[in-house]
Parts: C-alpha cells; sequence; structure tokens
C-alpha cells in the first residue's frame, strides 16, 4: 500500500469499485449518506429508549416525603422500658408499608449523646443494620436481637454482637400539641452521631460514610411545618 | 381385528389403469406441498438440517446432553411461567398472595403448574450448574470455545437474577423478608450499593412499584435477554462443533505412532 493512499485513490466510488457504485457518486456524499442513516435511526432509536431508561431510573433520584405521624401521648412512654409502635413507612401498600418503632422516653443519665427538641424521646427503627430484618426487644435481656443472622443490640440500640455494622436507626421525635410525633429516620454511626438515613448493610464508621454515599437530600433536620393535627377527643366539639 | 376401510389400502389397479389416489397418500401429498411452498421460500430447511444433522466427536456420553437439558428446563419455564401469568396479579396490598392462593386452590391444574414453575427454577439451576461442571471438567471452554463459555456465564447469572425476582412474587412472609436481606446485600457494594438497591426497590424503601418492577424484570427483561443469549449459545455450539471427551485420543499418523522395537 502506498504512503499517501488518498492522493493516489480517486474521489468516485464507481473509480474505487465500491460495490453498488454509480456514475458520478463521490465517496464524500456516500459517507454523508452513511452519517445521515445512522444519526437518523440513532435519533430514533434514543428517542425510545432515553425515555425509557430515565422512567426506570427515575426512583434513584427521588426521594419521598416523610410526614410526621402521633405515636402517642407523653406519659405513654418511661425512661426504662420500651413501647412498640406500629408505624406507617410507605403509604398506601398495607402491611408492606408498615414497620414498628422502639419508643421510650429519654434518660439522660445514659444518653450521652447531644440533646435537642428531636430527641427527647428515643425511637429506634426495628430494621436489623445487618440486613434489614425486623429486631424484636427483649424485656429480660434489655437487648434487641434480630432473628436472621444473630445480631444483638444493646438498650441503646448500640451493636452488642453478631453482624450488624452500625447501631440501630432512629426517627426524629417531637414532642406538639400534647402528642409525640415521629418523623423521617436517620442512620447513626457508633458514636450516635446523626447520619442522612443509610440502607442496612452500610457501615458509617472511618470511611463508611463515603463509600456509601447517602441519597441526593442530606438535609439533617426534617421540616416542622406539616405536622398533622392532633385527633379530637369525643366529646368536646369542633 | 381389521382395519377399518378408510386406512385399507386398495387393490392394485388393472395394467394400464391409473390407481385412485388413496385418501393417506392425498394427505401427505397436501402435507409436503405446504411444506415445500414455505420451504422453497424460505430455505429453512437448509438452517435446519445445518443445526440438527451435525457431525459430533466419538465418545460423546450423557453428560453432553445437560445444555439440552437446561434448555429445555428454560423452555418449561417459559411456558409455565406465560401461563401463570394468566392468573397472577402483582398487587402490593394482598392481592398478589391472593391471586397466587387462587391458582393454588381454584385453577384447574394450578398447583401443578404453579409447582412446575417453582420446582423447575430449582432444576433448572442444578442443571446449569452441572453442565458448567461438564464443560469444566472435559476442557470444552478452551479455544476457540471461550465465547460460548463466557455467554454461559451471563446466563448463568440471569438465571439467578430470574430466581431473585421470581423469589418475592408469590408475596408472603418468606418471599417478603428474603427480598429485603436480598436487595440490602446488593446494597453493601461500595459507591454503587445505595443506587442498585434503589433501583431494585424503585425508590428508598419497599414501596408501592417494588412488586411490579421485580415482576417486569422477571417475565420480560431478564427472559428476553436469555432468550436471545441462548439463541447466540446455540449458534456457537453448531458453528464450533462440540469438542471430544478428554480421554479420546486424538488419532495421529501411523508413520508416528508406530512402535519400533529394538
Amino acid at each position: 500500500m502506498p504512503a499517501d493512499r488518498h492522493k493516489q485513490s480517486s474521489k468516485y466510488t464507481a473509480d474505487r469499485g465500491m460495490p453498488g457504485a454509480f456514475e458520478g457518486e463521490t465517496v464524500t456524499r456516500r459517507r454523508f449518506m452513511e452519517a445521515v442513516t445512522h444519526g437518523a435511526g440513532g435519533i430514533a432509536a434514543a428517542a425510545f429508549t432515553l425515555p425509557a431508561l430515565g422512567f426506570a431510573l427515575g426512583p434513584i433520584f427521588k426521594r419521598e416525603p416523610f410526614s410526621w405521624q402521633i405515636i402517642g401521648k407523653p406519659d405513654d412512654f418511661t425512661e426504662l422500658n420500651y413501647v412498640t409502635k406500629v408505624i406507617t413507612i410507605v403509604q398506601g401498600v398495607g402491611e408492606a408499608g408498615k414497620s414498628i418503632a422502639y419508643v421510650r422516653k429519654r434518660d439522660p443519665a445514659i444518653d450521652t449523646e447531644p440533646h435537642d427538641q428531636f430527641n427527647k424521646f428515643i425511637a429506634l427503627s426495628s430494621r436489623c443494620a445487618h440486613l434489614g430484618c425486623p429486631v424484636r426487644y427483649v424485656e429480660a435481656a434489655e437487648e434487641f436481637i434480630c432473628p436472621c443472622h444473630g445480631g444483638v443490640y444493646n438498650f441503646r440500640g448500640e451493636v452488642a454482637g453478631g453482624p450488624p455494622v452500625r447501631p440501630l436507626d432512629r426517627f426524629y421525635t417531637l414532642e406538639r400539641n400534647g402528642y409525640i410525633y415521629l418523623g423521617p429516620r436517620y442512620s447513626v454511626n457508633s458514636e450516635l452521631q446523626r447520619f442522612a438515613p443509610r440502607d442496612p448493610g452500610e457501615p458509617l464508621d472511618g470511611i463508611g460514610q463515603y463509600l456509601y454515599p447517602s441519597r441526593f437530600d442530606t438535609s439533617k433536620l426534617p421540616p416542622t411545618n406539616n405536622l398533622p393535627l392532633p385527633p379530637t377527643v369525643p366529646g368536646t366539639g369542633s | 381385528m381389521p382395519l377399518p376401510k378408510l386406512l385399507k389400502r386398495p387393490a392394485p389397479p388393472s395394467p394400464g389403469q391409473e390407481a385412485p389416489l388413496h385418501p393417506i397418500d392425498a394427505a401427505t401429498e397436501a402435507g409436503l406441498t405446504v411444506v415445500d411452498w414455505i420451504d422453497e421460500r424460505t430455505q429453512l430447511s437448509q438452517g435446519l438440517r445445518w443445526l440438527m444433522f451435525r457431525k459430533v466427536p466419538k465418545g460423546i456420553n450423557w453428560a453432553y446432553t445437560l445444555g439440552s437439558a437446561t434448555l429445555f428446563a428454560f423452555l418449561s419455564q417459559a411456558v409455565t411461567g406465560v401461563f401463570l401469568a394468566m392468573y397472577y396479579r402483582p398487587d402490593v396490598n394482598g392481592g398478589a398472595y391472593e391471586s397466587i392462593r387462587n391458582i393454588n386452590d381454584n385453577v384447574f391444574l394450578g398447583q401443578f403448574v404453579h409447582g412446575m414453575h417453582k420446582w423447575g427454577a430449582s432444576v433448572m439451576i442444578v442443571l446449569i450448574f452441572l453442565h458448567m461442571a461438564r464443560v469444566f471438567f472435559f476442557g470444552a471452554y478452551k479455544y476457540p470455545r471461550e465465547l460460548t463459555w463466557i455467554i454461559g456465564v451471563v446466563l448463568l447469572i440471569l438465571t439467578l437474577a430470574m430466581g431473585f425476582t421470581g423469589y418475592l412474587l408469590p408475596f408472603d412472609q418468606r418471599s417478603y423478608w428474603a427480598t429485603i436481606v436480598g436487595v440490602n446485600i446488593n446494597n453493601t457494594a461500595p459507591f454503587l450499593g445505595p443506587y442498585i438497591g434503589d433501583f431494585l426497590r424503585g425508590g428508598p424503601e419497599f414501596g408501592a412499584t417494588t412488586l411490579s418492577r421485580f415482576y417486569a424484570i422477571h417475565m420480560l427483561l431478564i427472559p428476553g435477554l436469555m432468550a436471545a443469549l441462548i439463541g447466540f449459545h446455540l449458534y456457537l455450539v453448531t458453528k464450533l462443533g462440540i469438542s471430544a471427551p478428554p480421554w479420546l485420543k486424538a488419532h495421529e499418523p501411523e508413520a508416528v505412532t508406530e512402535v519400533v522395537e529394538v
């Protein structure tokens, strides 16, 4: 092959003996027609592929709003024991959207993490931090035990044994209008510092928080302006 | 018992006389005409001959049928799955569980077809691993069949994904919690894990669309991919031929193998 073959070859497809060549067709014209055909096909394919892909991947970038829900009155809870409350995590899917929160009053003697309006009552999620099975509170042992792979958490929800990689998740709680409201979930590391919610199995100590990024909104404090009104007591009017 | 009159061949005709066409011969003729008509236009018989009548090495045994067995397990899953879809309802509010109960308790042969699909899934996984073991221990993955092996591994992964997504569909306690755990295992992959989990669940929590998502992946997305890859796998098997069992010595020219007595 000559070093500079472009100079030597003709610009007509017929001269080069290309298949389907006809008189007067240049190589440039053929390349242009090829590009237009492939481009049009690509645009047509992208017109249905991209929306379908976005449709399937959209939920990754979406965050469901979490509404506050009433879980009881302040007198329902003590510092010494957990009360089991069935809560709704996802609306409209029946039993599959329900979960359990273990709630007690904050005890300054043992709850050494910083105190603010969101943790006057401690609400632990029953979702095991190992792989998401529901833990159960065993009153005699003052421990949470997971039935699936033997994770054990102490009274504060910190890992006491087994495979879990971080303490039990918690929920924001708020005392308003004489009721206790339960808000969004948040995750904690082994020092009970707050982090944006993570899925089970994702450690938060050391580089864990960078290996497992949280979803796009990382607002640490939930808005408190959409509290539902407390239920009306029968016989008091309104 | 005498043959029915219709099937009895008539007596041979007198010399010089055209025999009337017997109904069976007429039917055979008609059938052949249709087949010929199609084949003349499609040339399908060529391809079928290429696929079905090929040379195989000496010494092959029953272990070589494991691939076909896996293929038939896949076909069985496809057929039973299509018919289960006629009665199944991917409804999180208890409708999915109820529809499975309906299939098992009320639908004619429902429990049987559901059982075929359920147990067939395990059978298919077992057959795949046996097939894979045969290919591995016979060295059949070596040149020029590496791509066949790679596609086979992709098919294995897709089959496992079928098992994972299908496990949720009965929507009882076991399938629900197994899926929660399974999705969370996916979450533990660094960096990408949380996004994989969100993609599988269709959101940050197990929600309204998770079940229909799993159902669509289980019965549309993966089966389509698998059918295409199985086609390519079979094409490669036919194109490259089947490898001989490892204990079969290559036949060498006599001059080389001749033993010289000293």
